[in-house]
């Protein structure tokens, strides 16, 4: 069972939470210039890491607003937890470039 | 190696049981090899062993981090069945349903294969129309499958709950008679013993901590036992398979999820059938010992962790009370996960890569086990010629990038 540090309402159980995803792979901001390998790599590819994760949850059942949170795939431990827009925790961003 | 039969069980059993032979070579790895198989678990060592049989290729080494066996060939819930809907998974999952008909015969080594049935439940109308859908599918594929009505899905599972006023009322159901159970540890260690049998080197405790190329091409892996040459490396190694991807500059389609199961007490005979229900994701079978053995879903977030969580068995026991209310008051004896490898079709990838001479199999998700024998095939197929079996051929990597995906979410996501 995870505990979730919503940046919002604090520490709260996983029940409440759904999960988004992979995060910060944004959608091509001019599709039409993306051939199929970029598509399929926008849509389908994913990073799948044993280790640090970065990835989307929103608080369905309280404040449902979506924001990011750094876990660690084989531990299960989260790292910390980040609004939507701003930069992964330092800790995170330095173990992703050294993983 | 010693053929097994009653003469051999009788001279055996007049030793105590104690002179029987290893059942496999205990391999040391060689320097280099013909094939690299990455994976110890039911997919690669059926890999290697048609590599032997069909395609007279024994300078094989299956190499497994552990031991063999002990992923996620020992974690399902040993259900076999091939009623999917589409054309493309129909052919490759009723290709590994024949093989494992053969199977106990084929390795000499009694699989316990039980043909007993699996019925899928029908809730809503939806549900019902649905799965009169996939049977006229699966027939038209020449594939046993039937629609049972309520009254006969309750002559053949007397505990479920038909009635009008339960929590998930049942309208009927789907019936393949050809499916079943057979046995796990079974498929893994016949296929160990036959493919050693015929050459294969199986080297266990032997991790591979990269993947040598030169240029495109594919040259060999390290492993913590040192590195091992050969010009064709193929990985069969579930949740992993990212990971080894990785190692080669490859980015795949896949997710790692937990995928939990459990068994209960044993009990007398209560249940001689499979039953599934994809509405409230719960299945159910009996062992031989007497326990009832039940599936779960995966938990939705990214994990290799080996655990699933509790919100999700408690979502799947309280389904199973309502649609058995029989087994309100049964314990459960164990919990465990393993690690599945999720595609977003739900369909696995048998395929060749960009990399020459590395083949991938993998992406089997929640169904691996019931292609154990046929994912091996084609896959023996594939690396042995260079290209796919026809059987094999739609599912190829680049299905993500021309959009042929082949979406089994229906017939997939129940009963592992």
């Amino acid at each position: 069972m995870l505990l979730i540090p919503c940046p919002w309402c604090g520490l709260r159980d996983e029940v409440e939470f759904k999960y988004g995803g992979e995060a910060h792979n944004n959608r091509p901001l001019v599709p039409d210039v993306h051939d199929d390998t970029a598509w399929a790599a926008y849509l389908f590819m994913k990073k799948n890491p044993k280790g640090l994760h970065l990835e989307r949850w929103v608080h369905a059942a309280g404040c449902r607003r979506w924001f990011n949170v750094a876990r660690d795939t084989v531990s299960n431990r989260i790292d910390g937890s980040y609004k939507i827009g701003e930069k992964p925790p330092a800790i995170a961003a330095e173990t992703e470039e050294s993983a | 190696m010693t053929r097994y039969s009653v003469f051999s069980l009788v001279r055996n059993g007049l030793k105590g049981h104690r002179a029987w032979p290893r059942a496999w070579r205990r391999a040391e790895p060689r320097r280099s090899y013909q094939v690299i198989v990455i994976g110890g678990g039911g997919h690669g060592l059926a890999t290697a062993y048609y590599l032997a049989k069909e395609h007279g290729i024994t300078d094989v080494a299956v190499v497994e981090k552990s031991a063999i066996g002990l992923g996620n060939t020992g974690r399902n819930t040993t259900i076999i069945r091939s009623n999917y809907l589409w054309d493309e998974s129909a052919a490759l999952y009723e290709k590994s349903l024949k093989l494992f008909e053969g199977l106990t015969e084929d390795l000499n080594f009694n699989q316990m294969l039980s043909q007993r049935g699996v019925i899928n439940l029908a809730h809503t109308l939806h549900d019902l129309r649905d799965l009169e859908r996939r049977v006229n599918a699966i027939r038209l594929n020449g594939i046993d499958s039937e629609i049972l009505s309520v009254e006969q899905v309750k002559a053949m599972v007397p505990i479920l709950n038909t009635s009008p006023n339960a929590r998930y009322p049942v309208l009927g159901a789907s019936l393949q008679r050809r499916g079943g159970v057979s046995r796990h540890d079974a498929a893994a260690w016949g296929l160990a013993r036959a493919a050693s049998a015929r050459g294969v080197d199986i080297i266990e405790n032997c991790e591979v901590t990269a993947i040598l190329r030169d240029g495109d091409h594919v040259t060999g892996v390290e492993t913590t036992r040192g590195p091992i040459k050969a010009p064709k490396v193929a990985i069969a190694a579930a949740a992993h398979t990212s990971h080894l991807a990785s190692m080669a500059g490859l980015r795949l389609p896949i997710e790692t999820h937990p995928l939990q199961a459990l068994v209960s007490e044993p009990l007398k005979p209560l249940i001689d059938c499979v039953v599934m229900s994809n509405q409230v994701h719960v299945y159910l079978s009996q062992s031989d010992k007497g326990e009832l053995v039940i599936g779960a879903g995966i938990d939705p977030y990214v994990s290799y962790a080996s655990r699933g969580s509790l919100p999700v068995i408690e979502d799947q026991m309280q389904a199973l009370v309502h649609l058995y209310p029989v087994v309100s008051r049964l314990r459960m004896l164990r919990q465990w996960a393993g690690n599945v490898d999720v595609c977003p079709d739900a369909s696995p990838i048998i395929s060749l890569t960009p990399v020459r001479g590395l083949y991938i199999n993998g992406g089997w998700g929640t169904g691996g086990w019931k292609a154990t024998p046929g994912s091996g095939w084609v896959f023996a197929h594939t690396i042995a010629q260079d290209r796919p079996h026809p059987l094999n051929e739609p599912f190829s990597l680049e299905r993500f990038t021309t959009g042929a995906l082949i979406d089994e979410h229906g017939a997939a996501a129940v009963a592992h």
